[in-house]
Formats: structure tokens, sequence, C-alpha cells
């Protein structure tokens, strides 16, 4: 890539590869470190355990399972190609939910619309029509979708 | 000892593997599904439309393929990532409704409901089932009775026969029905009945439970044994075994695998046997123990007559008990450099740790060199830390291969799905 600026050598490979996935880390709260001299830290009573993303996107952890997006189809949802999606099964879906259905024989990601007497999964992209659920079409709602996540490179 | 009655529960997951696969791959849905063992060899579960279809447990694939695919049976390889990440969140999810639990098996475990009389334990039980079939997507049956070999029994009900609605609670039947199901069910459906006993009791005319249960213990340990002795006493409702809460720790420790494909050089046979010493040494190492002697094992296909057939087995005892996977990997490789024979189609090789004893329990030799083991052991600590952090085999002995060709073949195998970033189900957004 000689004589190329730098900038449009980049935009020439958009899908840099990603870095490789860490198991979520130990984290060792500071309280725990025993200090054998000098000034005892002021903040020690106040050792509390660092932010872990775990607790801010799973609720229930046996019940929950991750999935990958494939499609555009919910990008005005906030939901992309590429993002994973925490799906929690162990959350009764509701009108309005966004779900991961099993629709003859495909796994889809859709807002469930549950009115009265009618079922449908809608897309949150206009170029999408809803799938209008008659009898015939074997449904299962798999889960509830109460996350998502992405990494950005760099 | 409990004040009120004992009371145990089993909770069995309904044709665990491919309940497994079924739950995360849509188009197989209503399709009969097989797993197949270790090499894609024998039928080792099967979903309940492949049982209607008449598929044996235990046949091998090869006879029945081309039957089974016409009739558009789906056959996987044995996914042990996903079955086990299923099998503990199962776990995770029955612990929620007792304080005692013990883990059978990768799909069964007994659950202590004792002091819980004042439920309805059927209810209870259909809560259980539906809290594991909405919160892990896994069907489950439930047994409950006073005693585990009746709840095991109490579970086969609750499986076969749909009027249970998949829980069965033994002593919630009245007289007359209890009776009946013991007399229409054949003495080997009962916990630790195998095919020998079933043969010797038939010839006895002792061919249901019924006539089993009505046996007199003390005629029953005469003629056959004291385990049959207590199998008849809980039957009658009189708990003999115990839960098992805690697992006992293991006498020896064993890994061996079949070979993908037929192995022939020493160097090939000395990588898989590193392989093995190097996981059996891990477990060694999670249970605070260190062997005392080393198994290793080697064999030819006894399926193919007509190859030259050979097979030996050879343990050695070590200077000094040790938990250090070179030091094993070193002893295990100049045993199997002795029961070597060239020229041969190996199709299996395998190791065995025994004689173990608690880590750190023996007393000094001539030989020992403290400080080394010192050093060793920090590097075994860290090699473990590592393997769990990164994975499985991120570090191994050398001796263990880079290529490791010899490994299992897995020709069908489905997703990690829920332990691989990489291999996370997709859902389409369309």
């Amino acid at each position: 890539m000689t004589g190329q600026p730098l900038s449009s050598a980049l935009l020439a490979q958009p899908d840099l590869p990603w870095a490789a996935l860490d198991p979520p880390p130990v984290l060792i709260p500071l309280g725990m470190t025993p200090v054998s001299a000098g000034f005892p830290s002021p903040a020690e009573d106040y050792a509390d355990r660092r932010l872990d993303i775990n607790d801010y996107l799973v609720r229930n952890p046996v019940s929950t399972f991750f999935f990958t997006v494939r499609g555009n189809s919910m990008q005005d949802a906030d939901i992309d190609d590429g993002d994973i999606l925490v799906v929690d099964r162990s959350i009764e879906p509701a009108h309005g939910h966004i779900v991961v259905a099993f629709v003859n024989g495909e796994r889809l990601v859709k807002r469930l619309h549950r009115q009265r007497n009618t079922v449908a999964l809608l897309a949150a992209n206009p170029a999408y029509p809803p799938l209008e659920l008659r009898d015939g079409n074997a449904l299962e709602i798999w889960g509830v979708v109460v996350g998502k996540f992405k990494r950005i490179p760099a | 000892m409990h004040t009120s009655t004992p009371t145990v529960a089993l909770v069995d997951c309904n044709n665990f593997y491919a309940s497994c696969e079924k739950l995360f791959a849509p188009k197989l849905a209503s399709r009969p599904v097989v797993v197949l063992s270790n090499n894609d060899g024998c039928v080792v579960a099967r979903s309940a439309e492949a049982k209607a279809l008449g598929i044996a447990m235990g046949v091998p694939w090869f006879k029945i393929a081309e039957q089974a695919q016409q009739h558009g049976v789906v056959a996987l390889s044995s996914n042990y990532a996903l079955y086990a990440d299923m099998s503990n969140r199962v776990v995770d999810v029955l612990s929620g409704f007792t304080p005692e639990l013990e883990v059978y098996s990768i799909d069964e475990s007994f659950l202590n409901l004792s002091g819980f009389a004042h439920l309805d334990l059927t209810a209870y039980g259909q809560q259980i089932r539906h809290r594991v079939a909405r919160w892990v997507g896994l069907p489950v049956c439930v047994g409950i009775a006073p005693t585990k070999t009746l709840a095991k029994l109490a579970n086969h009900f609750a499986k076969k026969r749909p009027i249970f609605d998949g829980v069965c609670h033994l002593d919630r039947l009245d007289e007359t029905t209890r009776k009946q199901l013991f007399s229409e069910t054949a003495v080997n459906e009962v916990w630790g009945v195998g095919g020998r006993i079933t043969a010797r009791l038939a010839e006895l005319g002792i061919e249901t439970v019924e006539v089993l249960r009505t046996a007199d213990p003390e005629w029953i340990r005469q003629h056959f044994s004291v385990v049959l002795e207590r199998t008849v006493r809980e039957l009658n409702g009189t708990a003999c075994l115990a839960l098992e809460t805690i697992a006992p720790p293991k006498k020896q420790i064993m890994a061996s695998r079949s070979f993908g494909s037929a192995v022939f050089h020493l160097i090939e046979l000395r990588e898989a046997i590193a392989h093995h010493i190097s996981r059996a040494a891990e477990k060694l190492r999670a249970q605070g123990a260190e062997a005392g002697a080393v198994t290793v094992m080697i064999r030819t296909n006894p399926f193919k007559p007509t190859d030259p057939q050979y097979q030996r087995s050879v343990t050695v005892p070590l200077a000094h008990p040790t938990a250090d996977t070179l030091e094993l990997v070193e002893t295990a490789a100049a045993v199997l450099k002795r029961i070597y024979r060239p020229g041969l189609a190996y199709h299996k090789a395998g190791v065995m740790l025994s004689e173990l004893q608690p880590a750190g329990a023996r007393q000094c030799d001539l030989f020992d060199h403290p400080t080394q083991d010192a050093r060793r052991h920090a590097t075994m600590q860290a090699m473990d830390a590592i393997n769990q952090k990164w994975g499985r085999g991120t570090l191994r002995a050398a001796a263990a291969g880079r290529a490791q060709g010899w490994q299992m073949r897995r020709e069908r195998l489905s997703p990690a799905y829920t332990t691989s970033w990489a291999e996370l189900p997709i859902a389409l957004a369309r």
C-alpha cells in the first residue's frame, strides 16, 4: 500500500478482522489486596466490584442465549447485521417484544404483534412486509430479546 | 434423619441429546433425529420420531444408514460441548427446587423433596417441567416416590404413559392402580436389574416388578445378592440408597478413544497417549490427587477380524506418586515403546491413572528434588489456568503433537451453539 494515504487504505478494508474474544475476566475487589506497608488507602472502605457487562445485559444466566443477527430488517429497532442478541427464555413474550421466533424452519428476529385475535411478526424496516401468522404456519416464540452488543473494529 | 417421610424426585430429560439438537435447529422440528456415538459409530440417542420408526438404541449407523435416510432420518455426531452446557443449565434450574440434589448422569438428577409434604407434589413436578421447558427449552419427566429406585420407576411411568402428563407421584396412586402398573412392567425396567439378573429371575418365575416387589428379601439375598435385596426393599418404600450430593473422589481416572482412522506409527500413538495423559492429569489435579501407577493400553480393531489382531495393556508403578503431566507423559511414552509392535493398524489407545492418593501425602525419598517439585507444581498450575481460560489444549506437552490426525471422527457435528462465539446460531433479520 505504498503511496496511499492511510485513511483510504483503511477504508478499502472495511472488514477488519475482529480481535480475539476474551472470556469474562476475573475481577478482584480492591479491598482483597493485602498491603504490607505505607499509608492505608483512603478508598479502602469503598472497595466495590468493578463493573461487569454481564450484570448489565444478562438478567437470568441459565435462560440466556446469544444469537448473531444476519440481515437489516430490524434496523429501525437498532438491531443491525452482525449484532449479537441477548435472548432470555424466562421472559413471557408479550405484544411489542422483540423476539427470536422459529417460523417454518427458520430462525427469525422480529417484533411480536399480538392483539385480539391476530398474531404477526413485524420487521422494523419499511422494506419488509409483516408476517401474518395463520394456522399452518409453524410458529414458536423461542425467546425474548433483552439486549444486544457488538464490537467496533479498532 | 428426616422427620417426615422421605421423598425423592427423579427428573430425566426426554431424548436428551436429540432434544438439544432440535432446540437450536428449526429445520429438525418434526424430523426423526438420531445422535451417533464417538466416530459416528452407533445410535446413542433418538428423537420421538426416530423411535417411532423403530430405530433401535445402540444399532451401528452403517447398518441402517441407507434405509434411515430414505425415511428422512437426520444423523448427527455427539456434540458434547452443547450437551454439557445444556445439562448444566438444567441442573441450575433444578437446584432452585430443592436444597439437595444429586446429579446422577448428564440427563438425570435426583431431588430431595423430603419435608415438602405440605405441597401438592404433582403440581410441583409440573412446575419443574414447565420451568425447564420454558427457561432451557428441554422436555423433562418427573417421577416422585419415597425411594430412589421407586422414583426411577415412577419416572419410567411418567415417560411411557401419557395419562400422567409427564409427572408420576407414586404415593398418590391408589393401591390397585399401583399394583396394576407394577404387574404390567418387566423387571428389567427396575434400576440396577440388568440382562443377566433378568434372565435368572425369569427362570425363577419373577418377571414383573410386582412379583419382585413381593419376593422375600432374605431369600433374594441368599439366591442373588445384597444389592438385589436392597432393590426389593427400595421397591417396598424403604430407602436404602442415600442421595449422593457430593461425587466421591474417583479411584482411578481413565482416558481412551478410538481413532478416526487407523494409526500405524509409534509417533502418532505417542501423541494420542500424551493427549490422554494430559486430560487425565488435568482431572487428577482438579480433584487434588496424585497417581501411583500408570496404565497404557493399545489395540487393533476387533471388528476387522481379517486384520492381524493385537492388544496389550501394561501397568507400571511410579517411583513416587505424581500429578505432573510431563512426568506422567514420560513414563507412559516409555511403556508404549515397550508394547508397540510395528506394522499393525491400531484402532484405540488409552491410559489409566490409578492408586490415587491426596496430593502431598507422600513421604520424601532419597531421589526427591523438593525445589524442582515446587517449580513443576507451579508450572502445572499455570498450565491448568491457561487451558481453562483459553480453551482445552491451548498449552500441552509437546509430545501430544500438533496435527492430531488421530482425533475422533465427527463428520456430522452441529455447531457449539452456546459455547463458542464463532458458532452462535444465526437469527435472520429479513
